[in-house]
C-alpha cells in the first residue's frame, strides 16, 4: 500500500494544461467553456465502432489517459446511447453493423450529434464502398463533424470536439 | 531440426500411402508444401494430428479450373503447408472433428468461396450475416468481371436469426450482449447461458466488422497492399504490415537491408511493449484497481508519442514498406531510444511489483478464466494466451526471420493458465521487449533503409512473423503484372478466440470483463 501511495506521490501530476501543443493550450479553456455553455457542463458521448481496424479506439482510449484526461472539461464516455448527447462514430460502416448504428442512434434523444471520426468515417478511408461496407458514416447517418486522421490523434480528436461545440445546432434531420 | 522433421513426415505420409507432391522450386519458402489428393486431405491431416503438429491456418485461392485449398501445420519451428486442387463444386472433406480451431476457416471460407465441407458438424455461417445473400460469394470472380452483389435490401436488415447453441431448464437463462458494447471497444456479439451467477456456456458470433479486406486488396499494388495489411487490425499494424511486405519479398526475392529489418524488429517491440503496458491496466482496471491503469496508460502515452517523434507516427503506421521501412532514424533518436527503454524498464518493473503485491488482485485474478494446457494445446493457442497455459510457441525464437536470428529471444512460460498468467506473461514480455529494442538500437548500422521492389513479376510468398498478439501468417499470390491476385492475413485472434469461450465455463458473469480482457482478441483481425 505504502509503494503505491509513494509511486502516486512521486509521479506527482502528468495532466498537461496542455502545453506542449500550443495549438491545444488555446483550445483546451475553450472546450471547458463551450460544454459548460452548451451541455451544462457536461457532454455525454456515446461511441460506436461500425467497422475500424481498432486505430481510432486505441486513440480515443488515449483522451482518457492522464495527460489528456478530457473528462476534466466535462466530455466524457457513457455506455448507453440514451444518456448521450453525441454518437462517436469510427470506422467505414461496414453492412453487418449498419442495422446496429442505426439502432444506437435512434436510441438517442434528439437532438443529437453525430460525429465522424477517422478517416475511414469521414470518407470510407481504404476501405470504400463494396459488398460488405457502406464506406463512410454520411452514407448511413447524417453527420454534424468529421475529424480526419488515420487514426486522429487525442488532440486532433479534441480539437474536433471544440469545433462540434461551436456549431449551434445538430444537422436537423 | 525442423527440416528433419519435415523430412520424417514426409516419409510418413509415403507410409501411410499418401502421394505429395512437392514443388521445385519450392512455392511457399520458409514452409514446405506437399500438395496432396482430395481423398487424402483428412488423412494427411489425421497423421499431422498423430504427430502431435499444430495446425494453424486454412485458405482457399481460386485458380481458372476451381479452388485450390491450403492447410497450415507447425510443429519445432518447421511449418508445413498441405495444399490440394478441387474443380469446380467440388467439396473437401472437413477437417474440424481433428482440429476444433479450423472450424470457423471453413466456414469463413464457405461464406466468401462457397467451399463446401463435407462432415463438418457445424455447417452455420459464419463471416455473412446479412449483407450478401446465401447463394452469393464474394471472392468468387476475377476481381474485375465479378458480377454485382446481388442487391440485399438497404438498409442492412440486422442478423437476429443466427442460431446459437441453447440451453433448456428452469434455471437456466440467457444474456445476449452486442453487437455494440458499453465501452470503446470493436463490435462482436456474445451469447451467454448462466444458472444463476454461472456461465455454462458462451457463444461469439462476430463478423460485425467484415468490411471485405480479401477482396479490396485484389489488384492492389504493393504499397496498397501494406497500406491495408497495415489496417487489418490497426493496434497490430507493425506485425500486420510487416507479414505482408515479407510475404512481398519472398515472392520477388528482395531481402531487406540489415538496417530495415532491425527498424522493423524496433517498432514490432514497441508495438508490443505499448499494448502489453495499455491492456495489463486495463485487466486491473476491469476488476476495480485503477491505480496500475492510470500509471500504466501514462508509461504508454510515453511511449506512442515517442513512436510520433522517431517513426511519425503514433501506431507507427505505413512505416513497414515493401522493401523496407518508410523511415530512417538518426544516431540521435537512437540515443533518446536507448535511453527511454532504461527508464521505461525501471518504472515498469517498480509498478509490476506493486501489483503482485496486491491480495485484491491477487484474489479477482488467480484461478479466474482458466485454459488449461490441454484446452490451449487443442485449440492451438498463439502468444500470451497460449504461453500462460503451456503452449509457448514464438515464431522469433522458435522460426526466427531476420533480425531475430542475430539475438536470443527469452520466451516467458506458465502453465496456470489463469487471467493472472495472461498478464504475469505480458508483464515479462516487456522487460524481455525493452532488452531486445536496445540489442536492436546496438546493431545498427548506417545503411540503406529501402529497397526498390521489381515491378511486373508474379508467384508466391508466405510471411510469418510474431506479432504482440502471437504469430500471424499471410499469405499472397501476386499475378504476371506484380498486383495482388490473392492476399489471405491469418490474424492469431482466429485461434485465440475460442479459447475465451472454453475458458469462461464456470466463471461468473462479472468475471467476463476481466476474462476477455485478457484474451484481448481482434475482432477486425478476424473479421476481415
Amino acid at each position: 500500500m505504502l509503494g503505491m501511495f509513494h509511486k502516486i506521490f512521486k509521479t506527482g501530476l502528468v495532466t498537461e494544461e496542455p502545453a506542449s501543443d500550443a495549438e491545444i493550450e488555446q483550445l483546451a479553456p475553450e472546450l471547458k467553456r463551450m460544454v459548460d455553455k452548451q451541455f451544462r457542463g457536461s457532454l455525454a458521448i456515446r461511441m460506436v465502432d461500425a467497422g475500424s481496424c481498432n486505430g481510432c479506439e486505441l486513440e480515443i482510449h488515449a483522451l482518457n489517459n492522464p495527460y489528456y484526461a478530457i473528462e476534466r472539461y466535462g466530455v466524457h464516455f457513457v455506455a448507453s446511447p440514451r444518456h448521450a448527447d453525441a454518437l462517436l462514430v469510427t470506422g467505414p460502416v461496414s453492412r453487418h453493423m449498419e442495422a446496429a448504428l442505426i439502432a444506437t442512434y435512434e436510441a438517442m434523444a434528439k437532438p443529437c450529434y453525430v460525429i465522424a471520426s477517422g478517416d475511414c468515417a469521414c470518407n470510407g478511408g481504404e476501405f470504400g464502398v463494396n459488398y460488405a461496407s457502406c464506406g463512410a458514416v454520411e452514407n448511413v447517418l447524417p453527420v454534424d463533424l468529421k475529424i480526419p486522421g488515420c487514426p486522429p490523434s487525442p488532440a486532433q480528436l479534441t480539437r474536433g470536439l471544440l469545433i462540434l461545440m461551436g456549431q449551434r445546432e445538430p444537422v436537423q434531420r | 531440426m525442423s527440416e528433419a522433421w519435415l523430412n520424417e513426415i514426409q516419409q510418413q505420409f509415403a507410409a501411410t500411402g499418401i502421394e505429395t507432391v512437392e514443388h521445385h522450386p519450392a512455392r511457399l519458402l520458409p514452409a514446405r508444401q506437399l500438395e496432396i489428393a482430395p481423398h487424402a486431405w483428412v488423412p494427411a491431416t489425421a497423421l499431422c494430428r498423430q504427430c502431435a503438429m499444430r495446425w494453424a491456418a486454412f485458405w482457399v485461392r481460386e485458380t481458372g479450373s476451381g479452388l485450390e485449398a491450403f492447410s497450415c501445420l507447425e510443429k519445432g519451428g518447421g511449418y508445413l503447408i498441405l495444399s490440394t486442387r478441387l474443380g469446380e463444386q467440388q467439396p473437401l472433406e472437413s477437417i474440424a472433428h481433428l482440429y476444433p480451431a479450423a472450424d470457423r476457416p471453413q466456414r469463413h471460407a464457405h461464406d466468401l468461396f462457397g467451399i463446401a465441407f463435407e462432415g463438418q458438424c457445424d455447417s452455420r455461417r459464419w463471416t455473412r450475416h446479412q449483407a450478401w445473400r446465401e447463394d452469393d460469394f464474394p471472392l468468387r470472380g476475377d476481381g474485375q468481371t465479378t458480377k454485382p452483389p446481388a442487391p440485399t435490401p438497404a438498409p442492412t436488415p440486422a442478423d437476429d436469426s443466427y442460431p446459437f447453441v441453447q440451453a433448456s431448464g428452469s434455471a437456466v437463462y440467457e444474456i445476449a450482449v452486442g453487437p455494440v458494447h458499453a465501452g470503446i471497444i470493436e463490435p462482436g456479439h456474445f451469447r451467454f447461458q448462466a444458472v444463476g451467477e454461472t456461465v455454462i456456456n458462451l457463444e461469439k458470433h462476430l463478423g460485425y466488422v467484415h468490411k471485405g479486406i480479401e477482396k479490396l486488396a485484389r489488384g492492389r499494388d504493393l504499397d496498397g497492399l501494406a497500406r491495408l495489411a497495415g489496417r487489418v487490425s490497426g493496434d497490430s499494424t507493425v506485425a500486420h504490415s510487416w507479414a505482408a511486405c515479407q510475404a512481398a519479398e519472398r515472392v520477388l526475392g528482395v531481402e531487406p537491408p540489415p538496417r530495415a529489418q532491425l527498424l522493423r524488429a524496433i517498432m514490432a517491440e514497441r508495438e508490443r511493449v505499448a499494448n502489453h503496458l495499455g491492456d495489463i491496466g486495463a485487466i486491473c482496471n476491469d476488476v476495480g484497481f485503477a491505480f496500475p491503469h492510470y500509471q500504466l496508460s501514462r508509461l504508454k502515452e510515453r511511449l506512442v508519442r515517442d513512436n510520433a517523434l522517431l517513426f511519425g507516427h503514433r501506431l507507427m503506421m505505413d512505416r513497414i514498406v515493401p522493401g523496407g521501412v518508410a523511415i530512417d532514424i538518426d544516431s540521435q533518436g537512437a540515443d533518446h531510444m536507448f535511453a527511454c527503454t532504461q527508464e521505461l524498464e525501471s518504472e515498469v518493473a517498480r509498478l509490476i511489483e506493486i501489483i503482485e503485491r496486491s491480495e485484491s488482485l491477487e484474489d479477482r485474478l488467480m484461478t479466474t478464466g482458466r485454459l488449461t494446457p490441454e484446452w490451449a494445446a487443442e485449440l492451438g493457442c498463439l502468444g500470451y494466451v497460449g504461453r500462460a497455459s503451456g503452449c509457448d510457441f514464438d515464431v522469433r525464437r522458435d522460426a526466427p526471420y531476420a533480425p531475430y536470428h542475430r539475438v536470443e529471444v527469452a520466451v516467458p512460460g506458465y502453465r496456470a493458465g489463469d487471467v493472472a498468467a495472461r498478464a504475469k506473461i505480458r508483464a515479462d514480455e516487456i522487460g524481455i521487449s525493452l532488452g531486445l529494442m536496445r540489442r536492436f538500437v546496438e546493431l545498427l548500422e548506417p545503411g540503406e533503409h529501402r529497397l526498390p521492389m521489381p515491378q511486373g513479376r508474379g508467384g508466391e510468398g508466405l510471411g510469418i512473423v510474431d506479432g504482440w498478439r502471437g504469430e500471424i501468417i499471410s499469405y499472397l499470390a501476386l499475378d504476371a503484372d506484380g498486383r495482388v491476385e490473392r492476399f489471405f492475413p491469418r490474424d492469431p485472434s482466429w485461434l485465440n478466440w475460442p479459447a475465451l469461450e472454453q475458458l469462461i465455463q464456470g466463471n461468473i458473469v462479472p468475471d467476463f470483463p476481466v476474462c476477455n480482457k485478457s484474451i484481448n482478441g481482434s475482432y477486425s483481425g478476424q473479421d476481415l
